[in-house]
């Protein structure tokens, strides 16, 4: 589905990926962990081409989407939830929502905010809620929720889990679980490498802009080196 | 009141004494060629005295002040009530709008020549604040020179009436258009800027704008400016006393009535009454598109916004476009109503002005921006024997504004419900 080929990506002089090369295959949750500064929301950012690479490829069902402009990448079948979550403050749920289904019919975006509501009936309780209000396991959701409204078949999530009490983690990951069962395609950022590895099919490692390992979930999190440097020994 | 507080009413006291006595307590007198200097009179002086010794104990009991300021009961509309659903706010919105605009309709009939002067001036700045309304407001762009579109408005009028003899109703359109090339001309190198630096080159471009006019004096007439700018005409009737341009008609002889110098006066107000009522719906229906909510995602997280494909090229461009086709408008209206522009009418205070009209209304509230427009454009001319002090009033207001309700006269109102507690 995606396929991310020796990716060089560039912020002005500095390379920070030097050669990364991912697959994410359809129906596959995989999970990219790393330390900070490893490059992980690095490359979420070239293959949302902001900034774009500046050599190597990257394919979206064998397209080529390495120089497309943000705009008509976003408006594919990839959609994202951003790091830090990035709701709308001032918007209320249900119109957050709609946001993410802006080049949608009207249809579609109310049989969309159907479907979010049965994935977070939570975000159905709050509809009318300013979503700044809201705590951050809400929110996360939210974004989540508004990422699934343009109907991708790929969304990439940038550390979900992040400033988040354990107990909304083990939510947040088991709806990640479920848009698996949907069919949808997940692409994992997390620094939370447990949970991450635990959830993905295949993960990668991305130390300092180049990919360490990559095996299938379950392998890396008996990895030694894993283990040692991500999950506390 | 502790120490700190005395110490700092101390230091606000002698910085009082020491801008104000130099500007207010000297004199420079020329005698022949030479300067001197001379010392005010007794009654300046302890003028100065009182107002260091009202600083003084301003700022000493500052605290409780503001304090108390802040307990001043608030209006608030929202509370013990259940929300509105979009419908029926849509519904009493329209209401309430054409009332207003009904009642403006029939105003000038029965009000004096000089108050349905101000009335038009009123729907001028009106129209430019709703105008700026969808930068600032709803895209969250700080456009510090909107009066640069403003004039451009007013200039296209003037210039081709002078050159080509175009009439009001064909400049209305093209000084409106060309006022958003500007704008979309203004808004491509901006484009990547934000916050302060988007700021200070909105700043830039208008002063361009005003210099260029003031300086290209082959072709605007520099600071001298254009005069003899036509009035409006009614399908070819003039409302002058002798007909300027052949084959027309006289508005007074038309219709067998005498002539009265007003009924050109309540045609201007009229044309702006519709012009307004005009911009306001139009953004009103803009705000409900998805342009509108575009502008509104943009302004809330540019990041988000893009992470859902919104082109960020697209929804700025549109918002400087969109605001200064209306300013555009304005400014045709406010070449006619003058008769005569010179860059004076579009220096950086007008900006500011506009500006502040918003900030005051309540950002992206279109009744808010509304009544601070005529707020903002009545009271000066109301305490005309302070005209003076016109600035220093109108900071006072802008400072206690912020302090007593920041979000503005009427926030921008968004449904939401407030969550019964549960038990």
């Amino acid at each position: 589905m995606l396929v991310i080929e020796d990716v060089h990506t560039h912020y002005g002089k500095i390379e920070a990926l030097h050669g990364v090369s991912v697959e994410v295959n359809r129906g596959e949750i995989v999970s990219l962990i790393g330390a900070n500064g490893a490059g992980k929301t690095t490359l979420l950012m070239t293959v949302c081409g902001n900034p774009q690479a500046s050599s190597g490829r990257i394919l979206l069902d064998g397209r080529d989407i390495t120089h497309l402009p943000t705009p008509e990448i976003m408006r594919s079948d990839i959609a994202i939830a951003p790091e830090g979550r990035r709701v709308f403050p001032g918007l209320t749920v249900a119109e957050n929502l709609q946001m993410g289904g802006f080049f949608n019919t009207k249809a579609e975006v109310r049989a969309s905010q159907a479907h979010v509501y049965e994935l977070f009936p939570r975000l159905k309780e709050r509809e009318n809620q300013r979503a700044g209000t809201m705590s951050g396991g809400e929110q996360q959701m939210l974004a989540i929720g508004r990422a699934l409204m343009s109907k991708p078949r790929l969304i990439i999530l940038d550390e979900p889990s992040l400033g988040l009490a354990p107990l909304i983690i083990k939510q947040i990951f088991e709806i990640i679980g479920k848009l698996r069962e949907e069919g949808i395609t997940v692409f994992l950022v997390e620094q939370n490498a447990h949970q991450a590895l635990k959830l993905a099919d295949r993960g990668y490692v991305l130390e300092t802009g180049r990919i360490r390992l990559q095996d299938t979930g379950a392998n890396l999190l008996a990895n030694p080196d894993v283990q040692n440097a991500y999950l506390g020994g | 009141m502790n120490a700190a507080n005395f110490k700092h009413a101390l230091f606000c006291a002698f910085i009082t004494l020491i801008i104000s006595y130099p500007i207010l307590g000297l004199n420079l007198v020329s005698a022949g060629t030479s300067m001197g200097l001379e010392g005010a009179s007794t009654v300046t002086i302890i003028g100065i005295f009182m107002a260091v010794a009202v600083v003084f104990l301003f700022q000493l009991c500052r605290d409780s002040a503001m304090a108390k300021l802040g307990q001043l009961p608030r209006p608030d509309f929202t509370s013990n009530r259940p929300p509105m659903t979009e419908k029926t706010r849509l519904k009493i919105q329209n209401i309430v709008i054409l009332t207003i605009i009904l009642g403006a309709s029939l105003w000038p009939f029965i009000a004096s020549r000089g108050s349905i002067d101000l009335a038009t001036l009123v729907l001028i700045y009106i129209m430019l604040a709703l105008g700026l309304n969808v930068v600032v407001g709803l895209a969250g762009l700080l456009d510090l020179g909107y009066v640069a579109f403003y004039a451009v408005g007013a200039y296209t009028f003037a210039l081709l009436s002078q050159y080509f003899g175009v009439s009001f109703w064909f400049a209305l359109p093209v000084g409106a258009l060309l006022a958003a090339l500007f704008g979309l001309a203004l808004g491509f190198p901006v484009l990547r800027l934000r916050g302060d630096y988007l700021a200070i080159v909105t700043l830039g471009f208008g002063e361009i704008i005003r210099i260029l006019l003031n300086n290209w004096t082959s072709l605007t007439g520099g600071p001298n400016g254009i005069g003899g700018i036509p009035d409006p005409t009614l399908f070819g009737l003039e409302f002058g006393r002798r007909i300027k341009e052949e084959g027309n008609l006289s508005f007074h002889e038309f219709f067998g009535i005498a002539y009265d110098s007003t009924h050109k006066v309540i045609f201007l107000y009229l044309i702006a009454l519709v012009l307004a009522a005009l911009t306001f719906f139009a953004v009103r229906r803009l705000m409900q598109m998805p342009v509108g909510r575009s502008w509104e995602a943009l302004r809330e997280d540019e990041i988000a916004a893009r992470s859902l494909g919104l082109s960020r090229t697209g929804v700025k461009l549109s918002a400087f476009t969109i605001g200064a086709f209306f300013a555009g408008f304005a400014g045709t209206v406010f070449a006619s109503k003058q008769g005569f522009i010179s860059p004076e009418s579009f220096v950086f205070l007008e900006s500011a002005i506009i500006l502040a009209i918003v900030v005051l209304g309540g950002m992206g509230s279109q009744f808010g921006v509304i009544l601070a427009a005529i707020a903002v454009t009545i009271l000066p001319e109301l305490a005309r024997e302070f005209s003076e002090y016109r600035m220093l009033i109108f900071g006072a207001a802008m400072v206690l504004m912020m302090v007593w309700r920041p979000q503005g006269l009427m926030p921008m109102r968004r449904i939401h419900i407030e969550l019964e507690k549960q038990e």
